[in-house]
């Protein structure tokens, strides 16, 4: 077993095990914090993937800004575990089987998939995950729609503004 | 590493987002396990990106197959980043007036 | 000259549209000038086009078409020819002095009803007219319709009586039934020759198997049957009374009941040709002019003596039909117009006078206080008793001559039923204006004679009863002489030619007439003597005459065979089929869907969670359904 395929198992692990710890947290803030050890882990892969810039983008963004702002939220509305809003058992029972049915049902379709067997991605190597190569496609081929996010954003900005806004 | 892995993870990844959002009442956890689903699907996109430009790898050193799909992930997180200032918007404000995150509250379409 | 016929029925058409709509708004001398001068109009142009007819035959003047498809066409057109336009002046002529009667009779109305009277009358009248003047089966259809709707509406005119109201159902629905057979003749036509029109029908008659004409014929002498008031469908006429006494008097005299005669005698050529029939139709009439004639000695409302005596004025008609003396039952059917008009408004005259009484056996000694209504009422029971030279001789007097020719037995019951009608008529007579006044003194109080536009009718139609029988004198008195059967001569050619007539010898026709007469005369002597001193006699009627009085128990024979067990059986359904089973079903429905409704709401709470998780289950199942696929099932089986 080589270092890649370690490092993917023990990431992979990380990676469930967090996102499971984010579902069966009582406290929110909890969740918070696992959920960013799930993003740490997907940038992980996503470094040994050779895409870092994609790894340090998902640090950034989802581990840096956004959850921060989960996480201030969060702290605003003074939310903890005995605040939290618990569901019927009944309930969380049967998101579970229904969940785990479409886990089930999409997993067998990946295992019966005829054209899949074989194929690799290819690790620690290819280098169109380097910022330069993603930079010269975001600005070349890709430099319309680059150009409408900052739209985009603009609204977004506006409607946050405007939503939040005290009347 | 075989494709399959990382399809396996990331449908793991992804309904653990869905049983999170069919299980748990308060907003901001629904809102974070949607994230928990995109990013599963990012994974994805990169796996498959990688899976494509290693096949194309073999036939011509120079290509760059495969750099939409990490391109489409990029964007990916730009939408989710304003999805958020969004959702969370709502969230504070829903909180504002009912003093709760509880999606329960929401059942009705007036106040 | 052609379109002048359009106009015959338009101004009654005019006169119900004004009536009918302005009823609230039009005062009571506008409405029946109105109402009046409609049919005024309309008569005189039945005049103008008697002329024309007389000189140039009859035309068929197409309007458009009513039924258009393929070859199939059934044209809107009116015959005029020269029976149609003996009916149109009787219709018209009868009912224009019965509408300026009604004027003065029913003046006690209030405005709207006064209105909606006579818009009713107008509509009587334009469906009579329709009925007369359609050149082809169909147009006689809907004028069929219309008489009987009319007659509905005003034997019910006074709704707020239930009685009445009972009464004007049994019309309607007795005339249905006729309706129905006539329906089924015309279809028959339709299906074997495929037009309804007189002049195809008869002209291809000949393509037609005797069967065929049989069952048409006969299914035809149904709807006269229920329109005509013979046996088994007559006891409507009767209870008919219930109407205003100048609705009786046009319901008898100038529309509805000549109906079934004019149609049997318009399709004269069918009946010819099929002698099974024509028996049919001369038993039925001979034994309703004979039934009803007994009903009719022992009725004591003046109005059913004169209801019955119709019935069996109308048997003699179809019995003048059954022989072929077709000629003699349009004749009939005319000087009984004028006789039957008359003694309706006579007695319409003296029940004005009465206010409302109608039993003879409270009247007597008129004759002192109303002259004019007592001399023409004397003349008119002379004209029905078959007096010479008096209307009703001479008519009368053709169809048992002609019976007597095909059967004498025919000939015997009429004359029979003829001495009976001499009988009743002058006990009428008697009871109700000889001897002393038998009525309240308050009654005798307010005796009076009647305004000059009741009089006035009276003396014309009194003036037509006495010389309108000089229309039609036999052969035996003049050669030549019968004018109506000259003029009706091309209508009923074809019939005579079909048809062997044996003349009787001239010194047997004498005898017959002179005999008839003579026991006639005696009759009315029995009957005058008797009644014209009549007191009430307290004790109840027994044996026969207690059966004629309850009229042979008909009507209860009806109710127990018909009425009574379509109650039972429309009760059964109400009850028990409809209640239980039609509501149960169609309630069951509709809760079913509000059950249905209410739980499926449940679904929709507004729990986002629950819809996720529905989403996700739908998932599931659509990606199974999907890729239904073995592997799939092999799978979850191996993990199970």
């Amino acid at each position: 077993m080589s270092v890649t395929e370690i490092l993917f198992f023990f990431l992979s692990a990380l990676a469930v095990f967090s996102a499971v710890m984010v579902l069966v947290s009582k406290s929110p803030v909890h969740s918070v914090l696992w959920l960013i050890a799930v993003f740490f882990a997907i940038s992980g892969h996503y470094v040994l993937l050779n895409a870092q810039f994609l790894a340090i983008v998902n640090l950034i963004v989802y581990a840096g800004a956004i959850m921060v702002l989960f996480l201030f939220v969060i702290m605003l509305m003074n939310l903890n575990a005995e605040t939290e809003p618990q569901k019927h058992m009944w309930m969380k029972l049967a998101g579970v089987i229904s969940g785990g049915c479409l886990l089930i049902i999409l997993v067998s379709m990946v295992r019966q998939a005829v054209d899949l067997p074989g194929k690799t991605a290819l690790m620690k190597e290819g280098n169109i995950g380097l910022i330069g190569n993603l930079g010269k496609a975001l600005f070349s081929d890709y430099v319309v729609p680059f150009e409408i996010t900052s739209v985009l954003f603009l609204s977004a900005m506006v409607g946050a503004v405007v939503i939040g806004k005290k009347e | 590493m075989p494709i399959q892995y990382y399809i396996y993870l990331c449908l793991t990844l992804f309904t653990i987002g869905i049983v999170g959002v069919l299980t748990r009442r308060n907003a901001i956890i629904v809102f974070m396990c949607i994230e928990l689903m995109l990013n599963a699907v990012n994974l994805l996109l990169v796996a498959f990106s990688k899976m494509h430009h290693g096949a194309a790898l073999v036939k011509d050193a120079t290509s760059s197959v495969g750099i939409e799909g990490q391109l489409f992930v990029f964007f990916i997180m730009v939408v989710a980043a304003a999805e958020v200032s969004v959702g969370l918007a709502i969230i504070v404000m829903l909180y504002r007036n009912t003093h709760s995150v509880d999606i329960n509250f929401l059942n009705r379409l007036k106040n | 000259m052609n379109k002048l016929a359009l106009l015959v029925p338009l101004f009654p058409l005019i006169g119900f549209l004004v009536n009918g709509l302005g009823r609230k708004s039009l005062s009571k001398s506008a409405i029946s000038v109105i109402g009046c001068g409609a049919i005024l109009a309309s008569f005189a142009i039945s005049v103008m086009l008697f002329f024309d007819v007389k000189t140039n035959g009859g035309t068929v003047t197409t309007l458009f078409s009513f039924i258009s498809a393929d070859s199939f066409q059934v044209p809107f057109a009116f015959q005029i020819d020269q029976l149609s336009v003996i009916f149109l002046l009787i219709i018209t002529g009868i009912g224009f002095l019965i509408h300026l009667y009604s004027s003065a009779y029913m003046h006690e109305e209030e405005p709207q009803h006064f209105g909606r009277y006579f818009a009713y009358l107008n509509l009587f009248v334009f469906s009579m007219l329709l009925l007369v003047m359609g050149a082809n089966y169909v147009i006689m259809f809907i004028g069929w319709e219309g008489v009987g709707l009319c007659s509905y509406l005003l034997i019910g005119f006074w709704f707020k009586n239930d009685n009445y109201n009972y009464a004007a159902k049994k019309a309607f629905v007795m005339n249905r039934i006729g309706d129905l057979g006539f329906l089924l003749a015309v279809f028959w036509l339709l299906f074997k020759l495929g037009s309804a029109s007189y002049s195809d029908v008869f002209a291809n008659v000949s393509n037609l198997s005797s069967g065929d004409i049989t069952a048409i014929t006969i299914l035809l002498f149904v709807g006269a049957m229920g329109k005509s008031a013979q046996i088994p469908l007559y006891t409507w006429l009767p209870d008919a009374m219930a109407g205003p006494t100048p609705v009786s008097a046009l319901i008898h005299a100038a529309t509805m009941v000549t109906a079934g005669i004019y149609m049997i005698a318009r399709s004269n050529i069918l009946y010819t040709m099929a002698p099974a029939t024509q028996t049919l139709v001369a038993i039925v009439g001979l034994a309703t002019a004979i039934f009803a004639a007994t009903i009719a000695l022992k009725q004591n409302d003046i109005k059913k003596v004169l209801a019955y005596s119709t019935v069996s004025q109308l048997g003699y008609m179809f019995l003048g039909l059954g022989v072929g003396a077709y000629t003699g039952a349009v004749f009939h059917v005319m000087t009984h117009a004028f006789f039957k008009a008359l003694l309706f408004l006579g007695a319409g005259s003296v029940i004005h006078a009465m206010h409302h009484e109608q039993d003879i056996r409270r009247m007597g000694g008129l004759r002192r206080y109303m002259p004019i209504t007592h001399i023409t009422f004397l003349l008119a029971c002379l004209a029905i008793a078959g007096i010479p030279p008096f209307s009703g001789f001479f008519s009368k007097d053709e169809i048992l001559t002609a019976a007597y020719t095909q059967n004498p037995l025919y000939y015997y019951i009429g004359v029979a039923g003829a001495l009976m009608t001499a009988f009743y008529m002058f006990r009428l007579y008697a009871l109700t204006f000889l001897g002393g006044f038998r009525g309240t003194h308050e009654q005798e109080h307010h005796l009076h004679e009647s305004p000059w536009q009741m009089t006035l009718p009276l003396i014309v139609l009194a003036v037509l009863s006495t010389l309108g029988g000089f229309l039609g004198i036999p052969e035996v008195f003049a050669a030549d002489a019968h004018s109506l059967d000259h003029f009706l001569q091309p209508i009923f050619a074809e019939s005579t030619r079909l048809a062997e007539h044996q003349h009787l010898g001239t010194s047997q026709e004498w005898l017959m007439m002179g005999g008839t007469t003579l026991a006639i005369v005696i009759v009315i002597l029995l009957a005058v003597r008797r009644y014209r001193n009549y007191r009430a006699a307290e004790t109840e009627n027994t044996g026969v005459s207690k059966l004629l009085e309850h009229k042979w128990y008909v009507d209860e024979l009806y109710d127990a065979l018909i009425v009574n067990p379509l109650n039972a059986l429309a009760g059964f359904f109400k009850n028990i089929v409809e209640k239980s089973g039609i509501d149960g079903l169609v309630n069951g429905a509709g809760r079913l869907v509000g059950y249905g409704s209410r739980q499926l709401r449940l679904l929709q709470s507004g729990q986002v969670g629950n819809y996720i998780l529905v989403m996700v289950l739908a998932m599931v199942v659509f990606i199974l359904i999907w890729f239904n696929d073995q592997n799939i099932m092999r799978f979850i089986s191996k993990i199970f």
